[in-house]
């Protein structure tokens, strides 16, 4: 195929863009190491939240919701979707004036998602909560979907449209010839485009270094547990405002006990390991909010290969030193919601010139600060 | 309580553990069995301290053999920790053990996994059932308990357990109904070319002719070339139906046991990340080991029927030369008293895995027990996945095993695919005309036994500081 962009990188962000950019037109080919959304993309936690977002990806979440809202018109699923909103709880009056001081910037920027609730409120949403809890904040309409069905839902379409997946074939070179990006895979395979998408996730560095265009990125592998099947007792899901934990009840009674807590990782393996005295740290949170949880089994604990920054926000723009490049990666593992307008942002960058929102704050020139100067 | 730090640590209390573990005390090594049963024995010599002389005398003299193995471990210096399940293993020779409800970490210098085998889980047509039961773990209640099926059985599948379970119910009076052998058709034709290797270690072939005989002399029909078996009920089992010679046979009975021969129990080994390939003759996916029984992960080793099937015998030499694997890195015997002592385990396996290849070849499965054609048969117990939605799945470009879990969730329940991990590979192999042996089998993930939170939130307060 003579393609007029190539995606490196399969999982969510890459099909997203694929997908927007084949709705305008472009012809797209995807080259996928693994299968796709082999690592993060298909192991996150799928939670769609705006509540407590960084600052600069406010106005890219609130779009983002919008699109999550309407997933079906995008692409033909609703992705599993459940919007069941969102709260940070918290347990004390330092917690409460805390999330009131960041409600207070929020609605500052212009934005009225983010509400404060108090006691009575939380525990109308959340009955099972521990009751020692005061207030909390709160997003009505954000939730979680189900990562790989979202990831198969926008593949499909994008290969619907046309989009030309390569999979199994790892990337070992880049290069521009001419006017034209060259990818050298593994097995010896080369595709060519005139523009060239970074959406390699936790490997993403690695392409920025052939490009000559070094990112202090870092891979950390998130763990995750899920329990047994429990009757349905929660609605909205669940974080806090001084503690690790991320915590749902999903559609099939399981509940998905999140925070952040890293496990181990071999980047040249593909591997993660599980680091029980961390998991043991989720444990006793999830138990010290929800009693009820103590007694209920976890069957399953996996950790996903993820790239992080140290501004915890991603790059997502043009090369700065390579023409006709452009990336999105380094999502500090909460990049699944902001997916879809991702991928329509790098559309928009690649066929109009320019984004419809702000993406300055993700320039990769923050990491570059001495090359743009000007 | 269990230690925290231990030279070595044996998992599994089955002849290659025992022997593993009795050894490696015998060399001075620090060493610490962990078990999930009661007593010493493992399956195949499950009870084998208490059995009453009688049921002793029916189960025959390889049962009593097993008495000696576990006579030698209790006297011979090592840790011994029943009751305690390992829920997980890490490439850093971390286990999660849980005992009393507690769960805790202990580290090892060096792993030998000695958890034997299971019993191949065949998805066909009502084999959830109540009333269909694996065939030996029928004859583990037997052998702990003394319980058979009441009204009698019918015993379908393939391999020496079929005869041997009817033969041994034969003696204690338990009526069988029909023993049905569905290894794939000219099974024994392949086999032929085989048996003179074979006959070198004759004992399995003398056996196997001496139940056979029994039972036809008890009237027992003992049928060759089944196919086609489903177990039929409302609720629970009432009929067992089959295919012979073209013909629909049906038997009345409340008791299905099933058995297809065994696979190895590789769940701890993968979820250490050990290197599994696929072996053709077994028909299954077994850990990559040396002669020593060395994993691809420092340390870790796996001896006896997890590492491949070759019976109890085999399996005690595997844990005598795994366990001098370990005393040769721990420094406690030079390479040359290590290849010295190990001589007469390496020339036993070598004469017995001789007759192996006959038996893979007379009990080979058919392609339509390994990926049932049944689009209704559930394959996935946990989560509920039948054939038909994981060659759906596949249509819809989840072309590897890990795809289909992430998408049906078939795999995902409490037993880590256990039950499902080589029917997965059949269904996505035949359905995408690969073979198995490229694909990377479902990832077990821990915890391998279902742990609380309360226990897993314990963790940090027990954990050694360092």
């Amino acid at each position: 195929m003579n393609a007029d962009v190539v995606i490196v990188g399969g999982g969510l962000v890459g099909s997203s863009a694929a997908l927007h950019l084949a709705l305008r037109g472009q012809r797209v080919m995807v080259v996928e190491k693994n299968s796709p959304g082999r690592h993060a993309s298909g192991v996150n936690a799928g939670g769609l939240r705006r509540l407590n977002r960084h600052l600069p990806e406010i106005p890219l979440a609130v779009a983002a919701a919008e699109m999550w809202r309407d997933m079906r018109t995008l692409v033909g699923s609703d992705c599993d979707v459940k919007l069941g909103g969102q709260v940070r709880v918290a347990e004390n009056d330092a917690d409460m004036h805390a999330l009131e001081e960041r409600a207070t910037q929020v609605r500052a920027l212009g934005f009225t998602h983010e509400q404060v609730i108090d006691r009575d409120r939380l525990y109308r949403l959340v009955p099972a909560l521990a009751p020692h809890c005061v207030g909390a904040l709160y997003v009505a309409g954000d939730g979680f979907a189900r990562p790989y069905h979202a990831l198969t839902a926008f593949r499909h379409k994008a290969e619907a449209l046309g989009v030309d997946y390569r999979t199994g074939l790892r990337v070992t070179d880049v290069d521009r010839p001419g006017e034209r990006w060259r990818l050298m895979a593994e097995d010896g395979g080369v595709f060519e485009a005139p523009v060239l998408v970074n959406c390699a996730g936790a490997w993403a560095h690695h392409l920025c270094a052939s490009l000559n265009e070094p990112v202090p990125l870092t891979v950390g592998a998130p763990m995750m547990m899920v329990t047994e099947r429990l009757p349905m007792f929660l609605e909205p899901v669940v974080a806090a405002a001084s503690r690790k934990l991320s915590f749902k009840q999903m559609q099939n009674g399981t509940v998905l006990i999140g925070g952040a807590h890293r496990g181990g990782h071999d980047l040249a393996r593909e591997t993660t390991s599980i680091d029980f005295r961390r998991l043991g740290e989720s444990s006793r949170n999830a138990a010290a909010l929800f009693p009820r949880m103590r007694d209920v089994r976890i069957v399953r604990a996996w950790a996903g290969l993820e790239a992080f920054l140290p501004d915890d926000i991603p790059v997502i723009g043009p090369s700065l030193t390579a023409p006709d490049v452009y990336h999105a990666f380094g999502f500090c593992a909460h990049g699944f919601q902001l997916a879809p307008v991702v991928g329509r942002i790098l559309s928009e960058l690649i066929v109009d010139g320019r984004s419809s929102l702000p993406i300055a704050p993700f320039s990769i020139g923050r990491f570059q600060k001495v090359a743009v100067a000007d | 309580m269990v230690d925290r730090r231990y030279e070595l640590a044996v998992i599994g209390a089955g002849p290659a553990g025992l022997t593993a573990a009795t050894t490696a005390a015998g060399h001075g090594l620090d060493v610490v069995l962990l078990d999930e049963q009661a007593a010493p024995g493992g399956q195949i010599y499950r009870s084998i301290e208490d059995a009453p002389a009688r049921r002793a005398e029916l189960l025959g003299p390889d049962y009593r053999h097993g008495a000696g193995l576990v006579e030698a471990f209790r006297t011979g210096g090592a840790h011994y920790c029943p009751d305690t399940s390992v829920w997980s293993l890490g490439a850093d020779r971390e286990i999660g053990v849980l005992r009393d409800g507690r769960a805790s970490l202990i580290r090892a210098q060096r792993i030998i996994i000695a958890v034997g085998a299971m019993e191949r889980p065949v998805p066909f047509p009502g084999w959830t059932l109540p009333g269909v039961m694996n065939a030996g773990a029928a004859q583990v209640l037997f052998k702990s308990s003394g319980i058979a099926p009441a009204q009698g059985t019918v015993i379908a599948g393939t391999g020496p357990l079929l005869l041997l379970l009817a033969w041994q119910y034969l003696r204690a009076g338990v009526p069988v109904s029909a023993v049905l052998e569905m290894a794939a058709p000219g099974h024994f034709l392949r086999a032929v070319p085989r048996l003179p290797a074979a006959l070198l270690a004759g004992h399995y072939i003398t056996r196997g002719m001496k139940y056979l005989w029994q039972l036809r002399r008890a009237g027992i029909p003992v049928r060759y070339g089944v196919s086609g078996l489903r177990a039929l009920g409302d609720g629970t089992l009432d009929v067992v139906e089959y295919l012979r010679h073209g013909r629909r046979v049906r038997i009345a009975s409340d008791s299905l046991l099933v058995h297809f021969g065994l696979v190895p129990n590789m769940h701890l080994a993968e979820a250490a990340g050990c290197r599994h390939r696929w072996d053709e003759g077994q028909q299954c996916w077994r850990p990559v080991v040396d002669a020593w029984g060395n994993t691809s992960i420092e340390g870790i080793a796996v001896a006896g029927d997890n590492a491949a099937i070759g019976g109890a015998r085999t399996a005690a030499h595997a844990g005598h030369l795994a366990a001098l694997e370990a005393a040769h890195a721990l420094g406690r015997i030079d390479a040359r008293q290590r290849d010295t002592r190990g001589k007469d385990d390496r020339a036993w396996m070598r004469a017995d895995l001789r007759i192996r290849p006959f038996l893979e070849a007379l009990h080979r499965l058919p392609q339509s027990l390994l990926a049932t054609p049944d689009d209704d048969t559930v394959v996935c117990r946990c989560e509920e996945i039948t054939a038909g939605e994981i060659r759906r799945a596949v249509r819809e470009g989840h072309a590897d095993p890990n795809q289909v879990k992430f998408i049906t969730r078939c795999g995902m329940g409490p037993c880590q695919g256990q039950q499902c991990v080589h029917a997965v590979s059949h269904i996505v192999a035949a359905e995408t005309g690969q073979p198995v042996a490229g694909q990377i089998p479902l990832r077990a993930r821990p915890p391998l036994r279902p742990v609380t939170i309360e226990a897993l939130a314990q963790l940090e307060a027990e954990a050694a500081p360092t």
